[in-house]
């Protein structure tokens, strides 16, 4: 499909704003460098992100479905995602700037990595392409790995990239050994045609599965996959704080979409295998990351394997794929993705204040009797742990509710009561904070305090949690959509 | 008048939750005006609520309808729809809720010293959820309901517990044997729309669910079952029933034994019988049987019990087990279609478990208050210490005589309708199980006597046995003082119910009739 120059340059809006945002930022802070804490750059990004973001919208109202310069599908599938991650790092930005301001020299660059990033999940998750699906995930990667590291000097943020630098250059050369025995028995790296080549060779089967299952594991990783995970808590643990908000969200959402998109585009046919092989997934990723974060005394890595054993639950929305207009099972991974991102940021993001106060430590302690001593900022947190947890009528039931509703309708029994089972026990461990914020005595002197900016950003997630899951309809409209047009474009 | 009508349900459910938002405005500094304003708020419910029995006694009584429905989309890409309405089932409850609430409130007002504004919110938020439950008819909103009350009793447990019984502990158990069961019934309920695409009570009932394959439809039965059923509680699920009512401030433990508890037997009459009566005829007689477990087994812990508090809440597994025991009697009936008399031994069932959900509501509310007065002044609840306080607290000693005797089933008293129409309609269905279950009035009348009584008011008050009084203010006393004002006037509306109703039950068993008669019909019995 030839399209001409001015309808590539408003199809590909967002990458573009995306790609002048980053360098202005870096432009910015070159000439306002040390004199207001980064501000100045945070202002651009954030201004940029959200330009971004409603470029994004009014792409998707135009409902576009054109493949842009052969490798990039501009459809709504993609939109929704990236809309949703924009709109997530800009909140990131948002809530940092306190934290981040005196923490690091390099503000800039901080800043421009995030913008970045955001460039890099937009590329991945409209990538239909094979080459560019290992460009958009390894971009995405190398831009994480230095913002985990961020914080020279910290063992612990050190330690956070370089766990998470090994894990994903390993996990990059599986992936790419998956597209290069694609490419082997398709001769193409076009994903649609090569799951139309893939549907009319039988003999090809076992060299696909062979592909799917490193496609899995190099993907797999970015979105927390039980056992492609390992990097994962001391990653989100060690990371600053913000960064561990993006790499749990924005940057899993990422994962999700591009799991998702090449499942259905090149595998589709390999449906019963993938069934079985993510529902196996899921299963151990939600019971790893519930039972492991039951134990944790820092909420910080209570929240990183809760984060898990979130994943396995989205998952579950990949593993139950079907044709219902109702339950089809993507439409959860994406309203599910989309609730996630605004709770997860908030509950990390409300860290910072805890950490401001104990001077780094986020450990239970810390939370005894916040409920008395800041009310808000205690009652903000419970919301976001309740959400997590699935009570409704948050984001985090909306989730839950269409995952399991897709799993149901797949007949998949032990799965979904599976899955029901880590609800109650994931209940457990976020209750246990609430439990330490309102039931018990403070350890601790004083209130917490949140800057502006950050209580600004934790309201605002807060408002959207409850939002989506009230106003359901209005979001769901969006994602169902969304689904439509992948379902009709490939699957 | 139709504005009023159609718009009266979704008053009565959001104003709660609106004055919590409002107290949620207050400054925390002001008690006495959240105390004022969150009492004199949760009047307008529960003038609401009346209204509505009395509108619903003269205007739909034999009308064979829900009525007050209203209904808006609310997801309407997959059919879930705010769907309210009441019927003769749920009207008694949602005045039971709204006086409950009024009045734990009015008692709470004088003896929460600690957190007031979170108290009064999250009190007021609590009966959002339970109205909400006994109005819902869509599954959907059912579940978001059900789990709104979930959350604020959690924390009423939680923070205003009384620290020697291991309230977090409770609190917890309470939330995860509650949030066990529903995820479950959550799943069922998403099966109930895949088979009939709707999530309507009444259209899934009439459209029938899982007629073709039992297997689904049995373990939607077992799933809705073992919520409801954790819920009420039945045994084997009564485990957490006994710390969350011990821990619970006395408000607290009112609504929890009050509402709370109703809600699960609520759902098993609105739900599990109107959408899986096949099964319920199969499975009845373990619904029966678990309920004549529960009756004995109950009655006999309570006898064991040394602890006031703890003796009433194990008191409430067995009276719930009446309910059970009726409700299963009515789904053994279901399969006897043409045994003779079993139709109408059905409907006394139905009518004695939901005189019971009701009867229960204001005794043991009314002896959970009474725990409170005691242990407001005596700071234990340990009977071994008390005696002979008839001739010291007589006004206590006949109130709290009303409510043991309309406990234990005196006729002329609340109770003994209940437990009649009960037996009498297990012993058409159910014999051999309704006559094990008798047993369990017996043991009642033992612990009601020989445990609250006798061990409380009767022999001699010896002032060396216990020396830790107070007033019911905390000031310093020399012995037990008598119920204040303020405990009369939150005790008394439920002794006048308990006489009035235990001597003319038949306008409260009008409302329940019509329902049985409603639902039963609705099942082709």
């Amino acid at each position: 499909m030839t399209l001409n120059v001015s309808a590539i340059i408003r199809l590909l809006s967002p990458e573009l704003i995306l790609l002048i945002t980053a360098f202005v930022v870096i432009g910015v802070d070159l000439a306002r460098r040390r004199q207001d804490d980064g501000r100045t750059a945070a202002t651009v990004a954030v201004v940029g992100l959200l330009l971004a973001a409603f470029a994004s919208v009014l792409l998707y109202l135009s409902q576009p479905g054109e493949i842009v310069l052969f490798t990039m599908a501009i459809d709504v599938y993609g939109l929704f995602f990236k809309t949703a991650a924009f709109i997530g790092i800009a909140l990131v930005i948002i809530g940092s700037v306190n934290f981040m301001a005196g923490r690091s020299k390099y503000l800039g660059e901080f800043y421009a990595l995030l913008v970045f990033a955001a460039l890099a999940i937009s590329v991945a998750v409209s990538a239909t392409n094979l080459i560019l699906v290992y460009i958009g995930i390894e971009f995405l990667s190398i831009t994480s790995y230095i913002l985990a590291g961020f914080l020279r000097g910290d063992k612990r943020s050190e330690e956070a990239a370089i766990k998470y630098f090994l894990y994903g250059a390993s996990a990059g050369a599986i992936l790419l050994f998956g597209l290069s025995i694609l490419y082997g028995v398709t001769g193409t790296t076009d994903m649609a045609t090569i799951g139309d080549l893939l549907l009319r060779s039988d003999s090809a089967h076992w060299l696909g599965l062979v592909a799917l299952m490193m496609v899995l594991a190099g993907i797999g990783y970015k979105a927390s996959l039980v056992p492609f995970h390992q990097w994962a808590p001391d990653t989100y643990d060690g990371a600053p704080t913000p960064v561990s908000a993006f790499l749990s969200t924005a940057s899993k959402a990422a994962g999700f979409a591009v799991l998702g998109r090449v499942i259905l585009t090149a595998f589709p046919q390999f449906q019963p295998d993938w069934t079985q092989i993510l529902g196996a997934i899921a299963v151990l990723t939600m019971f790893l990351g519930n039972l492991t974060a039951l134990k944790q005394k820092s909420v910080k890595r209570m929240l990183a394997y809760s984060s898990i054993g979130q994943a396995g639950y989205i998952l579950l929305g990949l593993a139950a794929v079907n044709a219902s207009p109702d339950f089809g099972g993507v439409n959860g991974l994406m309203i599910y993705l989309f609730g996630y991102i605004f709770t997860n940021i908030g509950a990390f993001l409300l860290l910072l204040a805890i950490e401001k106060k104990s001077g780094g430590s986020t450990d239970m302690e810390q939370f005894d009797g916040l409920a008395t001593r800041s009310p808000v900022i205690a009652l903000l947190m419970a919301f976001f742990l309740i959400s997590l947890a699935g009570v409704p009528p948050t984001a985090g039931f909306l989730g839950k509710f269409y995952v399991f509703a897709a799993v149901m309708n797949q007949q998949m029994l032990v799965l979904g009561a599976l899955a029901a089972l880590n609800t109650v026990i994931a209940a457990f461990y976020y209750l246990n904070v609430i439990r330490h914020m309102y039931f018990s005595e403070s350890t601790v002197e004083g209130g917490v305090s949140a800057s502006k900016g950050l209580m600004t950003v934790l309201v605002v997630n807060a408002v959207m949690i409850l939002a989506i899951g009230v106003f359901a309809q209005f979001f769901m409209v969006w994602v169902n959509n969304s689904v439509t047009m992948l379902v009709a474009n490939g699957f | 008048m139709d504005l009023l009508r159609s718009s009266v349900l979704t008053l009565i459910v959001f104003l709660p939750a609106v004055g919590s938002v409002i107290v949620a405005l207050m400054p925390k500094e002001k008690e006495d005006l959240i105390k004022k304003f969150s009492i004199w708020w949760s009047v307008i419910p529960l003038l609401l609520t009346t209204w509505l029995a009395i509108d619903y006694a003269t205007n739909f009584l034999r009308g064979n309808q829900m009525a007050y429905q209203a209904k808006f989309a609310w997801i309407p890409s997959i059919g879930v729809n705010y769907h309210v309405g009441a019927d003769g089932l749920s009207v008694p409850l949602l005045f039971l809720t709204a006086l409950l609430t009024t009045l734990g409130l009015y008692y709470s007002a004088r003896v929460i010293r600690k957190r007031v504004k979170e108290f009064f919110l999250l009190f007021l938020l609590l009966a959002t959820g339970m109205f909400g439950v006994f109005v819902s008819l869509d599954l959907i909103l059912f579940y978001v309901f059900w789990e709104i009350g979930l959350v604020p009793m959690y924390f009423l447990i939680g923070i205003w517990g009384n620290p020697k019984d291991r309230p977090q502990y409770a609190a917890i158990k309470f939330f995860l044997y509650t949030l066990a069961g529903s995820i479950f019934m959550l799943l069922a309920m998403i099966g109930v729309y895949l088979s009939t695409g709707t999530f309507d009570i009444l259209d899934a009932a009439a459209k029938g669910v899982w007629l073709n394959a039992p297997t689904f439809a049995m373990l939607s039965f077992w799933a809705f079952f073992i919520a409801f059923a954790i819920k009420v509680p039945s045994f084997p699920f009564h485990t957490w029933l006994p710390d969350a009512h011990t821990a619970a401030p006395t408000a607290g433990s009112v609504i929890l034994a009050g509402v709370l508890l109703k809600l699960g037997a609520y759902g098993i009459l609105r739900v599990l019988l109107s959408l899986f009566p096949g099964q319920f005829a199969q499975f009845g007689w373990i619904v029966a049987l678990l309920g004549v477990i529960g009756i004995v087994y109950g009655a006999f812990v309570s006898l064991a019990q040394t602890d006031l508090k703890r003796l009433i809440a194990y008191s409430s597994v067995s009276h719930m087990g009446y309910i059970m025991l009726g409700i299963g009697a009515v789904g053994v009936a279901l399969g006897m279609k043409n045994v003779a008399g079993a139709q109408e031994s059905a409907a006394m069932a139905f009518n004695g478990a939901s005189l019971q959900m009701f009867m229960h509501g204001i005794i043991t509310g009314a002896l959970f208050f009474l725990v409170g007065v005691i242990y407001e002044r005596a700071h234990t609840r340990d009977l071994k210490v008390f005696g002979g306080l008839s001739a010291v607290v007589p006004v206590y000693y006949a109130t709290m005589m009303f409510a043991g005797f309309a406990s234990l089933g005196l006729p002329g008293l609340a109770g003994f309708w209940a437990e009649f129409f009960t037996f009498r309609g297990a012993f058409g269905i159910v014999p051999v199980l309704a006559v094990i279950g008798v047993i369990g009035i017996v043991i009642t009348a033992a612990y009601i006597l020989y445990r609250i009584i006798q061990s409380l008011f009767l022999g001699e008050f010896d002032p060396k046995r216990w020396d830790h009084w107070t007033t019911v203010f905390g000031e310093h006393a020399d012995g037990p003082t008598d119920m204040a004002l303020f405990e009369k006037v939150t005790l008394w509306p439920l002794v006048i119910l308990m006489v009035l109703l235990g001597l003319w039950p038949t306008p409260l068993l009008a409302f329940f009739n019509e329902a049985s008669v409603n639902i039963l019909s609705s099942l082709h019995f």
